[in-house]
């Protein structure tokens, strides 16, 4: 079913990492996806996979669940992986026509493959433990500079929230109208691209009229509440650093400087 | 000659996976054909749950469900054809409305069966007439209609595909009083015309007591009830332990007699009531 | 009782440049006293929401005025101002949740009024004690029933510790449970908070709960006084399409019949005392 996705789900908790101030949870995540791409040999690799298990036990959540955010890119992280078998030079282990698997290509394969189940799952630990409100509030502030470049940053803010907000509520819609059209005979489960293509519109034009409605609902019921755009608006939850931050930071830059400590100090292997 | 028959019914939700919630669980129960059924419980209850898996739109997880006599899963691959034969109105039925015109959303059913044009088009005309949609209604925007109307259309668009069951999930949830009760005597008429079977979900115990035959009653993925409706409404302490409610007019009977008075409590209108009262007030 | 809005021969057309009988309202006036529970019923299209949109000021009026508090809601400069003294709640409870915590949606208004945080915080926690979804303060709204998102949403407007609450047709989308919560959690507001409440409904059932009832018709108001005084009018009220009460048509159907009973029967257990009482008067008589 549609709604089982579970996308950028907050699941409230009291870890360390929840309490986190959440520019900092994200000025970090970016950091430390730049740090997995910089990744050159195993050593290095091991310590960041062991970093992301730790930080993903810190967190209190049941490991399925990471696990589960995973599933929804399952295809991307095998295909990938599988191309990169046949890429890459070394010794040959294997051969047929012109497709060869080198020791190389499993190298590739392997530090592709962790690389991006480790981003997916140490993403998932942001928006798991970072309520939407929180989020989008950070990142609003991180992007405060961007205004004097006019960058409608309140409004960026607010867009996200809602689409974060919908995103469930659209998905469970979408479920109920492909159920309403299937019961009165649609077809989408048969047939070539275009008729699967073609088959969507009476799914799709039911959606977006439901979605015009419900933003117009939403945008009387903002009003109502006195919204005003971002002008004179005060936060319940203030964000603040804490010496919670300062120690993940501490850890993060010990992290990093480790792995480029041993990007230098041991051989590269990719 | 029983038209639906389901044996031992079991559904589960998320099968294998930490979100596992047995919906429905071994319901069975036969439907004759040509009977008003009404199914009752709350929020929960299973009651969507099984609809949809009367009509093929969820496959039982253990047991089966026979339409005039045959499992419908016994060929997955044409289970279309049961969703034709066994038509679903969904709640809020005119939020699935897509078309340029009403015409032809009424059609888009008929047209997925493979019928004839000229079959469609008077299938179109007898829905619309059965839902008392206007002639001149069916070349307008669906989204030009008021609420009210939408909800005909959609529902005009199910009975267009002309299906021996016809099952209608909360049809009057949100109207105002004006509109479901004319929405209810159009199903009722239907019904009374086509003489086929129609299963009537609903919250409001009035208009369950207004139209139906029989009433099955559901709480907590099991079947708890399907009787009689005068008898069903009769248990009202029964009703009220799974948290629902009888119609107004049977809980006053019901409040008489558990002051003594000796009046019949499968009363569900406010004629019958009436009747009942004035003939023991005239017997004093 | 004091007088909290005063509407003063309203008329209101969608669209000015349409002919001029095509009014949604026609010469409304109506004063609401503060603290009362009024319930406003008419089937759908009698001007009811139009009207509902008027009292804080999403519509004004084409002609008359409407002053909320003494403050007129043509008056662009206190829009703010009207919007903090009376909150609107909407049909669908889905589309009125902002953020996706029921916490931090609560919050929304304030934020947007600018009250410090720590100020905010208590009062987020008051509204949502005072709704009883305190317990779900960190749920995403996505998991709640239809009863619990419309107690949220109500949560919203009361954290702006609004003096008036106007709902509109809140429990149409709700199952009997839902409504029953939403209903319950409306009349505590009105009884221990002392919130004027204004409930524009289509179920009678909960109209017998206000202290007064309107009635309106493609409008205009048609009837209003308490419930035991408009009620007992069946046929006005059937021959302007709207439904009463069965407790309420009973009676009425009872006293045509020529049977000495009380008019102003609103529910079940009233009805039963009543006809038991007759019944039991008779026999009293025959003996």
């Amino acid at each position: 079913m549609v709604r089982d996705i579970t996308l950028g789900q907050y699941m409230p908790g009291h870890s360390l990492i929840h309490q986190m101030d959440a520019r900092m949870k994200t000025v970090l995540l970016l950091a430390y996806i730049v740090f997995i791409f910089l990744c050159k040999n195993f050593i290095s690799l091991l310590i960041m996979a062991l970093f992301s298990l730790l930080v993903i036990f810190m967190t209190k959540i049941s490991f399925m669940k990471y696990l589960k955010s995973l599933r929804v890119i399952m295809v991307v992280i095998l295909l990938t992986g599988v191309m990169n078998i046949f890429y890459g030079s070394g010794t040959v282990l294997w051969q047929w026509w012109e497709l060869k698997i080198t020791t190389g290509g499993l190298i590739n394969a392997a530090f592709v493959v962790v690389r991006i189940a480790m981003l997916m799952m140490v993403s998932s630990v942001l928006t798991y433990t970072t309520s939407p409100t929180d989020l989008t509030d950070g990142l609003e502030r991180l992007m405060k500079p961007l205004t004097i470049f006019h960058v409608k940053v309140h409004e960026i803010a607010m867009m996200m929230t809602i689409a974060l907000r919908f995103i469930p509520v659209l998905l469970e819609e979408t479920d109920k109208i492909m159920n309403a059209q299937k019961a009165r005979g649609a077809d989408m489960e048969s047939g070539h691209l275009v008729k699967r293509v073609k088959a969507l519109i009476p799914v799709l034009i039911p959606l977006f009229v439901s979605a015009f409605r419900r933003a117009g609902d939403l945008a009387t019921a903002m009003e109502c509440r006195c919204y005003n755009g971002g002008k004179n608006r005060t936060r319940m939850k203030v964000l603040h650093l804490s010496g919670k931050d300062s120690g993940a930071a501490a850890v993060c830059v010990l992290l990093f400087g480790s792995v480029i400590f041993s990007n230098l100090y041991f051989p590269a292997v990719i | 000659m029983s038209v639906l028959q389901v044996e031992n019914l079991r559904f589960v939700y998320g099968t294998d996976t930490a979100f596992e919630k047995t919906a429905l669980d071994d319901v069975s129960f036969t439907i004759e054909s040509g009977e008003f059924i009404g199914i009752i419980g709350h929020t929960g209850s299973g009651k969507s749950t099984l609809v949809q898996l009367l009509n093929g739109l969820l496959r039982p997880t253990e047991g089966r469900v026979l339409l005039d006599g045959k499992d419908i899963w016994e060929h997955p691959k044409k289970i279309r054809q049961i969703r034709f034969k066994v038509g679903m109105v969904f709640q809020y039925p005119e939020y699935q409305l897509f078309e340029e015109t009403v015409y032809k959303d009424i059609a888009f059913g008929p047209g997925n069966m493979g019928l004839k044009e000229d079959e469609i088009d008077q299938r179109v005309r007898q829905a619309a007439a059965f839902t008392g949609l206007r002639e001149e209604q069916l070349s307008c925007s669906p989204f030009e209609l008021s609420g009210g109307e939408k909800r005909r259309a959609a529902i005009a668009g199910v009975i267009a595909m002309d299906p021996d069951v016809l099952i209608l999930d909360e049809p009057t949830a949100g109207l105002d009083p004006l509109g479901r009760e004319a929405l209810l005597a159009k199903i009722a008429d239907y019904h009374k015309v086509r003489n086929n079977t129609v299963l009537l979900v609903s919250h409001s115990m009035e208009d369950i007591a207004k139209s139906t035959d029989r009433v099955l009653v559901m709480d907590h993925g099991k079947k708890v009830m399907l009787d009689r409706t005068d008898a069903v409404f009769s248990k009202g302490d029964e009703l009220e332990k799974i948290g629902l409610r009888v119609p107004q007019i049977t809980r006053i009977m019901w409040l008489l007699k558990e002051k003594g008075i000796p009046v019949d409590t499968s009363v569900l209108t406010v004629e019958k009531g009436f009747q009942e009262i004035v003939k023991i007030l005239s017997s004093q | 009782m004091k007088d909290f809005i005063n509407i003063n021969h309203v008329y209101y057309q969608y669209d000015e440049d349409a002919a001029s009988d095509q009014f949604a309202l026609k010469g409304i006036d109506l004063t609401l006293g503060k603290g009362e529970f009024v319930a406003i019923v008419g089937h759908n299209g009698c001007g009811k929401s139009t009207l509902a949109k008027h009292l804080n000021s999403l519509y004004v009026p084409t002609t008359g005025d409407i002053t909320v508090d003494g403050i007129n809601t043509k008056d662009d400069d206190r829009l703010f101002e009207i919007r903090k003294k009376v909150g609107l709640v909407l049909q669908n409870p889905d589309n009125q949740i902002v953020a996706g915590i029921v916490e931090e949606d609560v919050a929304f208004g304030c934020e947007n009024l600018g009250i410090p945080s720590d100020e905010i915080r208590s009062r987020v926690d008051a509204a949502l004690k005072a709704v009883d979804m305190y317990a779900y303060r960190t749920h995403s709204p996505d998991k709640l029933s239809g009863g619990q998102k419309q107690r949220v949403a109500i949560a919203g407007i009361i954290a702006m510790e609004p003096e008036c609450i106007v709902l509109d047709e809140p429990t149409a989308m709700l199952d009997p449970q839902g409504r029953d919560e939403v209903m319950t959690t409306i009349a505590r507001l009105n009884r221990e908070l002392g919130i004027t409440i204004v409930l524009i409904t289509h179920y009678m059932e909960e109209a017998v709960m206000a202290d007064r009832v309107v009635v309106m018709d493609s409008g205009t108001i048609l009837l209003t006084g308490t419930p035991a005084e408009v009620f007992p009018q069946v046929e006005l009220l059937k021959q302007h399409r709207l439904d009463v009460p069965q407790a309420t048509e009973l009676i009425y159907q009872l006293r045509g019949a020529g049977y000495d009973l009380p008019q102003g029967v609103l529910n079940a257990g009233e009805c039963a005392d009543a006809i038991a009482g007759l019944i039991e008067k008779k026999r009293a008589g025959k003996v």
